[in-house]
């Protein structure tokens, strides 16, 4: 098994906030990050892919395919937008990097046709970072 | 749906490498120059992963601000600028990165209960970093 990591970056803004949660709630759990006008960030994303070397290519993706997938499925979702208005899923779900790794992982694992997704990678700062090993990953290996 | 956190900290330390086990000669050629009776220190990077199910309400593992806190109290508050000769951690046991790495791994895994603790990483120096996941084998 041989696994290939491919990373790339984009920035957005997000802010957290439950609605079911009192303003006072809110600001106790989420802090600086509750305030509705939104912060951003610089991600950087690692997805890492495993499979078997292709005896004909010598690959185990086309990363041609994995990079164009990446570009499709996610950069072009996220780049430069406002997570909680401009992307689905954040209008139910708090976009935290725990979110965001599990909605990359659920955007892309449809879409890889020869690699098996292993893990989203997700760093919201250089100091914090989010892994996903998918939806029934329940023991640490 | 379980998600593995990890946030990245600071502390500088100093050290010196001698076991009580060994004559003075056998420490020499085992420890070199981090024998040296002086001790020595690094600017240590650690990196603590704590693992468990997505709160649906909060979209989090754990609360960020509950493991600063407890990283902060008993970690680096203890470490930070400290000779970890001193620490009573460190009475029985050389201060290598092996050991700090398990002794930072077990504080966790007896004190931090808003998530499981998954795995320590301790960067020594750029060049050297050990991993500690309570003996089990370390997940990529
Ligand atoms: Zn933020």
């Amino acid at each position: 098994m041989i696994y290939l990591t491919r990373k790339a970056e984009f920035s957005a803004s997000h802010y957290y906030h439950n609605p079911n949660f009192t303003p006072e709630e809110n600001h106790r759990i989420f802090g600086k990050c509750n305030n509705p006008n939104g912060h951003g960030h610089n991600y950087t994303l690692e997805v890492t892919v495993k499979g078997e070397v292709d005896s004909r290519s010598g690959f185990v993706v086309d990363l041609k395919q994995l990079k164009e997938t990446m570009h499709f499925e996610v950069l072009d979702a996220l780049d430069h937008r406002f997570l909680n208005k401009e992307v689905p899923e954040f209008r139910t779900l708090i976009p935290t990097t725990e979110n965001l790794a599990i909605s990359i992982w659920q955007r892309l694992k449809p879409k890889l046709k020869t690699a098996q997704l292993h893990r989203v990678r997700v760093y919201e700062t250089a100091d914090l970072f989010v892994d996903f090993y998918g939806e029934d990953s329940q023991d640490s290996e | 749906m379980k998600a593995h956190l990890t946030r990245r900290y600071h502390f500088s330390a100093s050290h010196r490498l001698h076991s009580a086990e060994m004559p003075a000669d056998e420490n020499v050629a085992v420890y070199g120059k981090c024998n040296n009776p002086y001790g020595h220190g690094h600017n240590y990077a650690l990196e603590v992963t704590v693992s468990g199910p997505v709160v649906k309400s909060t979209g989090m593992v754990c609360n960020l601000a509950d493991l600063d806190d407890f990283v902060q109290r008993e970690i680096l508050q203890r470490m930070d600028i400290q000779n970890l000769n001193m620490l009573p951690d460190f009475a029985a046991t050389v201060p290598t990165s092996e050991n700090l790495c398990v002794v930072i791994y077990e504080i966790l895994q007896r004190g931090f209960h808003h998530a499981h603790p998954e795995k320590v990483r301790l960067e020594e120096t750029m060049m050297n970093s050990f991993e500690y996941a309570g003996g089990k084998e370390v997940r990529r």
